[in-house]
């Protein structure tokens, strides 16, 4: 059963991150994802801190409220300050990530986050933390709901704003032109990465959830060009990437999240080389066949 | 206070070690850092610090041990695979480069964990303090280590000073320096070589999260302060030595605070600060620039108006009151009476009970104002063939910038023309003097 | 040369545009007439994208203000088009050139809604009318230059707007194709929609066009292209800057004046 729960949850959280991650990287925006998932830290610590307790909304608007924020401090100081912007991102997830360290060194007694946990979570401790009703009833794993919730919102979100999200990622200044708000779509997609990387930090920490954000969309990418086929096979990648990533900690006795990064980057890797239309290996043949006719 | 004191007198070895390591470790990653910033690959370093994780935890599984030099083997090893990488992802896929970056810096860092909590939870009593790698141990460095990594420091700084002019060329103009023979390519391989090395040396202090910080945030701090690099390298250095002294003080008088996150904390402050309250690159300088540029607008607008009023009446030397300024343009009484404060302490209006009237240097510069603003109306119709009924309100913006040179520039194009589009004379000083 | 029009498509007053404080478009004043073909001409830099950009208020203005069919831009935004020049967009993305045609279709869908069948039949059309059907489901990455820039029309075309604003549709496009374009945008012409153009071949201008535009941060010229595409005007807008002017427009960039102060 703990294992169900555990790959379930994996699964989830991959799925969540990589959904959104399909637009982060079309928008070239990988790295803000990155810096996101940073920043979040001194948001869930003071959300911590002020609610007392691990399970509550204020934890997940605190956090996602500090995400939005990020992305709005790089885009200012890139705009106002004229910083240039892989500068001003580094610049802001940095310093924020290191007021999070501080603020959990601060206050180590009272929140129960760690270091370690904030790298790369805890997603072997799902099954211990339940949600038992008032009546004694148990529910699951807490974390198992929380996630559930959030890849519920998500995929509502990309749902109804499909039409939207697809013509502003793809050419904005078309959107803008027919009058749909390239800005308001932008701030709700960082909001909507905000709040997944929150929902999703306790399982696998502030950085091995950028590699779900990022290596299951580019595994994708490299496999189709249809960004519906996209969208479906980064779910599905996601999913693998859970499965096998926790039989990898089995088997050698390390981390889960750990792992499930190290089986992402697999994934990629063997895209990379295999894709049929993408792949070195496809690319390699297409240049022999075309060589003979050239000389 | 006392720590104070027991800290910065530098009696005990220990600390006087500890601090001159940290502060030669800092300075060598922001002088580095500068090129890496300069050239737009800030984000690069935060890969590769990221991609040595796996470096240093193979490097300890194959040898058993935590010597500084296998660490900084394995350390470099990954940490150039994983540009070589970002670099072969980017030019033979479609993958963008972002996504490049963050995906090699997230799975090497995947793995790294791995490894890391493999080693971990195989109780291997030598691997306690392994972790620190995540985030730094400056305060903890000592002895060997030490040693060793302040020579790479020394090494590095040495590089810079070496090399001081290609990285310069190479960071501004590539194209340029390739096209007047340089060998960009090996040049480029040096600097990306001093990149990894500084990260891995950068690492012992802040960690490898937070190393992008060292790298990034003394060089984006300097940028505001000047446009010269020997400035802004020297700048960024002591940023960077300030602030390592500032983190081994935190730890040193509360123990429990960690050093590298300190570190990083004390340099975003100097950066954040810089970026607001710098001179001419700040925010906050740039918003009081256009208070008071407004502020001069309303000024010369107030000695405008009277001129005018002077102009229409045939009586430069009037006293007018607050209603009959208003009666002509509408001001914000808020702004108005300020100004006409002020410039009555300037000695360009004088004041008598409610009533002010221009002074002679007050007309003087009212009329420079109205013959600006006439002869750029004139300039429009003329050569951006604007309808004189659209000219005004341009007219009534630049005729407070035109300085000298291009008042005489624009007094001799349009030769001096007698009236404006709207056949208002325009006032010479000769003819008025 | 200015030539001002009765009850014009579109009129541009007073329009000033700068990026960060230095201005790029200088004191426009503009009208079109409903119908025409127009030529947008001028050299690089000259601030062609960026008119198009502030008409259809992608980018924020100084000064100045846009009236479309004789009203504010957003109550007729739905009968306004765009065609961005091709490198605005990554053509790597995942879609291909029948999604990209539908995108067309978004303004009439309103919010949240899909397209429906009628929404792709419109696309098809548009297809066919550029001669892009057999590529219909072809991912827009395999296709060339000038096919792109042909799905981009057709994208326009699904639209079915008033007025198109279209920047250098002919840029990388072969003969042929440049001729079966123009003869779509003389026919939509004929229909009465007003179509705008950047262009850069000075040699088919009287052929293309029949109103011209001539720009070099300030307006040169505007009229009917036989009135206006003379030896003596050509030689304004290409002449290089006003020096003045530019000086000037320096001067506000590195003292970062403003450019429209209201007190
Ligand atoms: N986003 C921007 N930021 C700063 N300057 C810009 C920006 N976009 C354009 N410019 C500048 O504004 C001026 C006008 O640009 P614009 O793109 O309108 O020219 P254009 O006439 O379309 O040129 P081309 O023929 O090359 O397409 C140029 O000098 C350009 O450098
Ligand atoms: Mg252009």
């Amino acid at each position: 059963m703990d294992t169900l729960y555990i790959i379930s949850t994996g699964a989830i959280v991959a799925i969540t991150c990589g959904v959104l991650g399909c637009y982060l990287i079309l928008k070239k925006m990988a790295m803000v994802g990155d810096a996101i998932s940073h920043a979040v830290l001194p948001g869930i610590v003071i959300a911590f801190l002020l609610s007392g307790s691990r399970d509550s909304v204020t934890m997940l608007l605190g956090a996602g409220i500090l995400g939005v924020l990020t992305t709005f401090l790089i885009e200012f100081f890139h705009t106002k300050g004229s910083l240039q912007s892989d500068a001003s991102i580094g610049v802001t997830f940095t310093w924020l990530f290191a007021l999070g360290v501080i603020l959990i060194s601060m206050y180590a007694g009272d929140v129960d986050l760690d270091q370690d946990c904030v790298l790369h979570g805890e997603i072997a401790y799902v099954p211990l933390d339940l949600w038992i009703l008032p009546n004694g009833s148990i529910m699951g794993p807490r974390t198992l709901y929380i996630s559930g919730f959030v890849l519920i919102l998500v995929l509502l979100f990309v749902i109804i704003g499909y039409k939207e999200l697809y013509i502003t990622t793809f050419d904005p200044a078309f959107a803008s032109a027919i009058g749909i708000s390239t800005v308001l779509w932008h701030y709700l997609l960082m909001g909507a990465v905000s709040l997944t990387t929150v929902a999703s930090f306790e399982s696998v920490g502030a950085i091995l959830v950028v590699s779900l954000l990022i290596a299951p969309p580019a595994t994708a990418y490299l496999l189709t060009e249809n960004f519906k086929k996209m969208l479906w096979l980064t779910a599905f990648t996601g999913m693998l990437v859970s499965i096998l990533g926790y039989y990898l900690a089995v088997w050698i006795d390390g981390s889960i999240a750990g792992a499930m990064s190290s089986v992402a980057g697999l994934f990629f890797l063997l895209a990379l080389i295999f894709s049929p239309s993408e792949g070195i290996i496809a690319k390699k043949l297409r240049q022999q066949k075309l060589q003979p006719n050239n000389s | 206070m006392e720590d104070f004191i027991t800290f910065f007198s530098f009696q005990d070895p220990n600390i006087r070690y500890v601090v001159a390591g940290s502060i030669l470790i800092a300075v060598s990653s922001a002088i580095v850092g500068c090129f890496t910033f300069l050239k737009k690959k800030a984000l690069v370093g935060d890969a590769v610090a990221h991609s040595v994780l796996p470096g240093i935890c193979l490097s300890f599984i194959l040898t058993g041990t935590k010597n500084p030099i296998y660490i900084i083997i394995g350390a470099f090893v990954t940490g150039w695979i994983s540009l070589i990488l970002i670099d072969y992802i980017t030019r033979f896929s479609k993958i963008k480069e972002d996504t490049a970056i963050g995906l090699i810096l997230s799975v090497f860092f995947g793995i790294g964990v791995l490894l890391l909590t493999m080693i971990q939870h195989n109780g291997n009593a030598s691997q306690t303090g392994l972790d620190s790698f995540l985030f730094g141990k400056a305060a903890a460095l000592v002895g060997y280590d030490l040693l060793i990594f302040s020579i790479i420091s020394i090494i590095l700084l040495l590089a810079v000073i070496l090399f001081f002019k290609e990285f310069t060329l190479i960071s501004f103009d590539e194209n340029f320096a390739k096209s007047i023979g340089f060998p960009v390519k090996r040049l480029e391989l040096v600097l990306t070589t001093l990149t990894v090395l500084a990260v891995v040396t950068g690492i012992q202090a802040v960690g490898v999260v937070l190393m992008a910080a060292m790298l990034i945030t003394p060089s984006a701090a300097a940028k505001f302060w000047t446009n010269k690099l020997n400035i802004m390298l020297i700048l960024a250095a002591v940023f960077a030595a300030f602030s390592s002294i500032s983190g081994a003080f935190i730890s040193f008088t509360s123990p429990s605070m960690p050093t590298g996150p300190w570190i990083v904390m004390v340099i975003s402050i100097i950066a954040l600060t810089s970026f607001f309250f710098a001179p001419r690159h700040g925010i906050l300088y740039n918003i009081i620039k256009q208070r008071s540029i407004k502020k001069r607008i309303l000024h010369e607008n107030i000695l405008k108006l009277f001129y005018q009023l002077g102009e229409r009446e045939n009586d430069f030397n009037a006293s007018r009151s607050i209603d009959n300024i208003l009666e002509k343009r509408t001001i914000k009484l808020g702004a108005l009476k300020p100004g006409l404060r002020h410039l009555t302490k300037q000695g360009f209006l004088s004041k008598n009970k409610n009533f002010w009237t221009l002074t002679t240097e007050g007309k003087t510069k009212g009329q420079r104002i109205v013959k600006l603003h006439r002869l750029w109306e004139v300039y429009l119709t003329k050569y951006l063939r604007i309808a004189p009924d659209h000219v005004h309100e341009d007219a009534d913006n630049i005729e407070h910038f035109l300085t000298p040179e291009l008042e005489k520039r624009l007094e001799n194009l349009l030769n001096y023309p007698e009236s404006d589009p709207h056949s208002s004379a325009i006032p010479y000083d000769q003819i008025t003097s | 040369m200015i030539v001002n029009v009765e009850n014009p498509v579109l009129e541009i007053h007073d329009l000033t545009v700068t990026y960060s404080r230095k201005p790029v478009l200088w004191g426009v004043d503009l009208t079109l007439p409903k119908g025409s073909l127009v030529g947008i001409i001028g050299p690089n830099g000259a601030g062609k994208s960026t008119l198009i950009k502030a008409a259809m208020d992608l980018i924020p203005k100084s000064s100045g203000w846009v009236e479309i069919f004789g009203e504010d831009l957003k109550k007729v935004r739905k009968k306004i088009s765009y065609v961005p020049q091709r490198e605005s967009v990554d053509w790597d993305f995942p879609a291909s050139v029948r999604d990209v045609v539908v995108m067309g279709r978004y303004a009439d869908i309103g919010l949240f809604k899909r397209p429906r069948k009628a929404d792709y039949e419109a696309a098809d059309y548009a297809l066919k009318q550029v001669k892009l059907s057999e590529f219909s489901n072809r991912q827009i990455s395999q296709l060339s230059g000038g096919q792109q820039q042909r799905v981009f029309l057709a994208r326009a075309l699904a639209q079915q707007a008033d007025l198109y604003f279209m920047d250098e549709p002919f840029a990388g496009v072969d003969a042929a194709t440049e001729k079966a374009i123009i003869n779509i945008l003389k026919q939509m012409s004929e229909q009465g929609k007003t179509v705008v153009v950047v262009h850069h071949d000075l040699q088919t201008v009287t052929k293309y066009f029949d109103w011209l535009v001539q720009l070099n941060t300030r307006l040169v010229a505007s009229g009917p292209i036989e009135q206006v595409f003379t030896q003596e005007l050509l030689q304004e807008t290409y002449g290089g800057k006003l020096t003045l002017l530019s000086d000037v427009s320096t001067l506000m960039h590195t003292q970062q004046l403003p450019v429209r102060d209201k007190t």
